[in-house]
């Protein structure tokens, strides 16, 4: 069995996603998205399945919630250790599971509640957010059987080896509740057996959950390993994942610009455009050539307070939108959507690199969305 | 007496031969001649002066014309090749250095002949490039990442100056003098029309093609030739050359011969002087020194040019990118040692500088280890033969290539590796009016937007075939390469897997 | 005229505002560089010590230089006049094309190197008093003039000239200088040498105050090259 990014191989793999997003903030159960993902059994193999929900954590919301993976009692000693020197732990325990007899060889997977340890913050003279996912990086890369799978704020991946609707009863989703969600089923084309290998992949409260393959993949990767990054896994989630993170948390850029960058409109689509956007479409596919990304893909990203679908500019990839009122869903098929809402309207299939992007209505958006959807009105 | 025999001899097949005489004429190295004999008139021809160059082969009208290798032996021997001993004739008989020219011939690896290119099969589709989109249009420059937002929150769309290309290739550095008026005003029509650059080497611009502007890259060499505000002003980009892949560390000299009315007018020298570009710039010794030209040239231009260092591959060659790459430059140009030239002395063409492909890719490879890639773009060089160069490339990390040799054979070079001559009976590399005159540039630029159409497509086909559909996320993606028949060293230097794995 | 104060200005600060006006004093200027680069018809008059590069591309107008200028003032200048209160450093003159350089003290190392002339345009290059090594090297056209005001013994160093192939240097000195490359021509000056010259020594004097006559009534040798094609039968063709 290959853990992914031993052997220096890339693994590639097709799937299923899908997710739910509550515009009120309501809280979903997260037994939803697992009843979703049982129909989608087919697109995924058994080799992987995860989820994401964002809003799970009310009584700790201002806290990063750690879930580590851990090989053996010495590589948790030694992560424990390391978070509590860098970090003030506030909570810590098992992740509550149920035992599924498909899901088996599993980790020893711990959830910690943490503050970075306010005087080496200062010190470090980093942006508190930026020291977490320097921490996180350090783990994942340097402390050998710890893996942090999951690091935001409010929010929780929960993923394993298995088929996503066992891995979901597995991990008790239904206890849960959260006003967004997103899943993922693997079909890997390796035989990989490793846990952390699942999606969704995530850094701090962004998580992304992918189907498909970028051909783009080591122009992407040589790129963003400038910036900090070390993509270990080898995998599409983990690169698309920083990139996201380094255009939306370090450079500034809304979603839907980022969007124009990974996904960015044909150069013929951007000389058609209205000025304002021409230029800023323009402007970003010049500055950031190297994270544009070519290939099938379909993309479900989440972060606190949103959710984002976005398809490959070719559209080579399936991915189906609906609406229930406040309630947006996605999903690689519509069956998923009308499993977890039958009631769902609106069904819609966004075109290649169409952004749709959905927020927490209140959320003050700063700065303001400029619309780069190369399919608004008057373009085509 | 001469001990150097010449290399070929002619074939005239006298079934064939009318005695119409254009050989004699098309021939400036005179080869044949007409005489009289008692028998009538015939031809006959003196092989010692023969270049190989095909121009009486390609316009003989009854095909009666073959040239041959001479067979003409000297004694077997691996190790004193009979081109070894011709030199050491030659050189006894003058004293002279040997001088040659276009790119080393010689045997050394050819390391894109030894990669090969990937393809997707299932796990990814390939795309059709003639009916679904396929861009290969680039932009060259620096890129700072740095995001400034209006009042409004919108963002500002000030990008440092750039060079935009419609494909990734350009027509690397020939001056006005080593080549010919009309191969310039080829190159200059043909970049106009495909929407790329040509360059002018350090040769000044000729008055007449200031209008290509648009399309022309201004180099500013040692010597200065013809280098004054307006001629700055007239290109998209600044080129400064500090070396040369067909001979680092070398300047130029082109032989008063060569200067010509014309010629003299766009190098703003007399008629007739030696045009020497000594071999470094007496202005830069040391890296701090780069920087104050490209700002010099920057302050000279109020910053609107992006600023190219064209340098030669040598051996430290990544650490010298990672100097430029910190000057303020905002292109590195990078020549191979297989690279052309016009004349060049024969041993430091054929034994200094290294192969391109490792140093293209050790070049990327440092830049971005110190995260400075971005600060530049690379273009690469030397030599480039054809669509699949291209693509490895840029695989192995260049924004875009330079072709000068590729550009030259398509206008009708015949790589008979004599320009140093002045007696290019193909009009390319002489500036004599009459053979000058055989090359036409509207014929000329329409061969060259040929070719690099027809590149373009190869290059659509290879990208389709990787499921990638636009050049920028081809470029640097060394999983898209795979090396046969090369040891683990250069492996790694050119960060690639052997194929099988 | 108005006045800069260059005090902790960045270059290309500094470039944007000259760029701005026609005439401009600096004042305090602290090694800035690039000083009139690109410039057509300025004039700029500098107090402090102007950075390398100065006058680099410059296509004429007029920069005076109270004091002295750093290394490779004058790069490629085209056309215009710039007149140093001072010394000036290595490089002065690299691959100037035309117009003038008055340098009341001493030049570097390679000054005037490869500086050619074309048509119209003829640069001159008057040192007052000494110049470094490689004096005019490369030399393809115009004039290098050392006066030498100081009178002393060695006034141009080491290999002056070498790789000359046209233009002409022009030293006052009472004996013929040493160690000259074999393909220099050198003679001493008659009147008829001396009547070109001329006319820049008595704007040097009128510029630093000096004795024209006291000047002109001395030896001066000329050097130009033997050939225009100095290098012909280096090369055999291969």
């Amino acid at each position: 069995m290959y853990k992914e990014g031993e052997n220096e191989t890339k693994i590639s793999s097709g799937c299923a996603i899908a997710g739910v997003f509550s515009e009120v903030g309501e809280m979903i159960s997260g037994g939803i998205i697992t009843e979703a993902m049982r129909t989608m059994r087919e697109r995924s193999n058994g080799l992987g399945g995860g989820f994401a929900g964002y809003g799970i954590y009310p009584q700790y919301k201002d806290y990063y919630a750690f879930h580590v993976f851990y090989s053996d009692k010495e590589s948790k000693k030694a992560c424990e250790d390391y978070l509590d020197e860098k970090f003030e732990i506030i909570n810590l325990s098992k992740i509550p599971v149920r035992k599924n007899p498909h899901v088996t060889d599993e980790p020893l997977i711990w959830r910690y509640f943490v503050m970075p340890d306010h005087n080496l913050l200062r010190d470090s003279q980093l942006d508190e957010r930026e020291y977490v996912a320097r921490c996180v990086i350090k783990i994942n890369n340097e402390i050998k059987g710890a893996y942090v799978f999951s690091s935001g704020k409010n929010m929780g991946c929960f993923k394993g080896v298995g088929y996503p609707e066992d891995i979901g009863d597995y991990f008790k989703l239904e206890e849960y509740s959260g006003y967004g969600w997103t899943a993922h089923g693997r079909y890997p084309t390796n035989t990989p057996g490793w846990w952390g290998g699942a999606h969704p992949f995530s850094l701090l409260d962004l998580s992304v959950v992918h189907n498909g393959e970028i051909s783009s993949y080591d122009a992407n990767r040589r790129f963003i390993e400038m910036f900090g990054y070390k993509c270990t896994l080898l995998t599409d989630t983990e690169v698309i994942t920083y990139a996201l993170d380094f255009l939306v948390r370090k450079k500034g850029l809304t979603m839907s610009e980022a969007a124009a960058v990974i996904a960015a409109p044909f150069w013929t689509t951007i000389e058609n455009m209205s000025d304002e956007r021409r230029d800023v479409c323009n402007y970003l596919r010049k500055e950031f050539p190297s994270l544009l990304m070519t290939g099938p893909f379909s993309i479900l990203v989440g972060w606190n307070g949103g959710m984002m679908a976005l398809n490959d500019r070719l559209k080579l990839r399936s991915m189906v939108t609906a609406r229930n009122g406040s309630r947006a869903y996605f999903a690689s098929e519509e069956c998923a959507i009308r499993k977890m809402d039958e009631n769902s309207v609106d069904f819609f299939a966004p075109r290649g690199g169409e952004p749709i992007i959905v927020t927490l209505k209140g959320e003050k958006s700063n700065p303001p969305i400029t619309n780069l959807n190369c399919f608004a009105e008057g373009d085509i | 007496m001469s001990y150097v025999y010449a290399d070929y001899e002619i074939k005239r097949d006298l079934t064939r031969c009318t005695t119409c005489g254009i050989c004699v004429k098309q021939c400036f190295n005179g080869v044949h001649s007409l005489i009289e004999t008692e028998k009538g008139v015939r031809l006959v021809s003196d092989e010692s002066k023969c270049v190989n160059c095909h121009r009486c082969v390609s316009l003989c009208p009854s095909r009666a014309l073959k040239i041959v290798r001479s067979d003409l032996f000297f004694r077997e021997n691996d190790n004193w090749k009979d081109s070894v001993i011709k030199e050491i004739y030659k050189q006894a008989e003058s004293g002279g250095v040997l001088l040659s020219s276009m790119g080393c011939p010689e045997e050394y690896p050819v390391y894109f002949d030894k990669i090969l290119i990937n393809a997707s099969q299932v796990t990814n589709p390939s795309i059709d490039p003639l009916r679904e989109p396929m861009e290969t249009k680039v932009t060259l420059g620096k890129r700072n990442h740095e995001i400034q937002r209006d009042k409004n929150g919108h963002i500002v769309c000030n990008t440092s100056p750039r060079l935009n290309l419609e494909l990734p290739i350009m027509f690397s550095a020939m001056s006005y003098g080593s080549i010919s008026y009309n191969a310039h005003k080829s190159l200059a029509l043909a970049a106009t029309e495909l929407g790329i650059c040509y360059n002018t080497g350090e040769g000044g611009l000729n008055k007449d093609f200031f209008k290509y502007g648009k399309n022309t890259i201004v180099q500013v060499a040692s010597g200065r030739f013809g280098v004054y505000k307006d001629y700055l002003e007239a290109g998209a980009a600044i080129e400064i050359k500090m070396g040369q892949g067909a001979k680092p560390g070398i300047g130029g000299h082109l032989p008063g011969a060569k200067i010509t009315e014309d010629v003299s007018m766009t190098r703003m020298i007399p008629v007739g002087t030696d045009a020497i570009s000594p071999a470094p710039h007496h202005d830069i010794y040391s890296i701090e020194d780069l920087k104050q030209l490209v700002f010099a040239l920057k302050e000279a231009t109020e910053y609107k040019k992006p600023i190219i260092v064209k340098v030669a591959a040598v051996h430290n060659i990544a650490a010298v990118a990672s100097g430029i790459a910190r000057s303020g430059a905002d292109i590195i140009a990078i020549d191979g040692f297989r690279g052309g030239t016009g004349a060049a002395p024969t041993r430091i063409r054929d034994n200094v500088g290294i192969p391109i492909e490792l140093a293209l890719a050790s070049v990327d490879s440092r830049l971005r280890e110190e995260g400075i890639r971005e600060n530049v773009s690379l273009v690469a060089g030397g030599s480039i033969r054809s669509s699949a160069d291209v693509v490895k490339a840029i695989a192995l990390g260049a924004d875009a290539v330079y072709i000068g040799t590729a550009a030259l054979v398509a206008l009708g070079c015949h790589l008979c590796r004599n320009c140093q001559s002045g007696k290019c009976n193909w009009g390319i590399a002489t500036q004599i009016p009459e053979l000058v005159g055989r090359l036409e540039p509207e014929t000329g630029s329409k061969r060259l937007v040929n070719l690099l159409t027809a590149w373009d497509h190869e290059i659509k086909e290879f990208m389709g075939g990787m499921g990638i559909n636009s050049i920028e996320a081809l470029k640097g993606n060394r999983l898209m390469l795979r090396g046969v028949g090369l040891n683990e060293k250069e492996l790694a230097i050119l960060g690639i897997k052997h194929a099988g794995e | 005229m108005k006045t800069i104060n260059c005090e902790k200005l960045d270059f290309s600060k500094l470039g944007e505002l000259i760029r701005e006006e026609k005439e401009v004093e600096l004042i305090n200027c602290e090694g800035q560089r690039f000083i009139g680069a690109g410039t057509e018809n300025k004039k700029i008059i500098i107090n402090g010590v102007p950075g390398n590069g100065l006058a680099s591309f410059m296509s004429g107008g007029e920069i005076t230089v109270r004091g002295n200028v750093q290394d490779q003032a004058c790069d490629t200048m085209n056309d215009g006049n710039v007149v140093i209160y001072g010394s000036a450093g290595d490089a002065t003159g690299y691959a100037m094309r035309g117009g003038t350089i008055y340098i009341e003290g001493k030049a570097g190392y390679r000054t005037g190197i490869h500086i050619k002339e074309y048509g119209d345009k003829k640069p001159v290059i008057v040192i007052g008093e000494t110049a470094g090594s490689f004096l005019g090297e490369y030399q393809a056209g115009g004039i290098i003039i050392v006066l030498n005001r100081k009178d002393d013994k060695s006034p141009v160093g080491f290999f002056c000239g070498t790789g000359m192939h046209g233009g002409k240097i022009v030293i006052r000195c009472a004996k013929e200088p040493k160690n000259l490359s074999p393909k220099i021509r050198i003679k001493k000056a008659n009147e008829e040498d001396l009547k070109e010259i001329k006319r820049y020594v008595f704007k040097f004097c009128e510029y630093f105050s000096e004795d024209a006559n006291r000047l002109l009534n001395s030896d001066f040798y000329i050097l130009t090259p033997d050939s225009e094609n100095p290098y012909k039968e280096l090369y055999v063709q291969n």
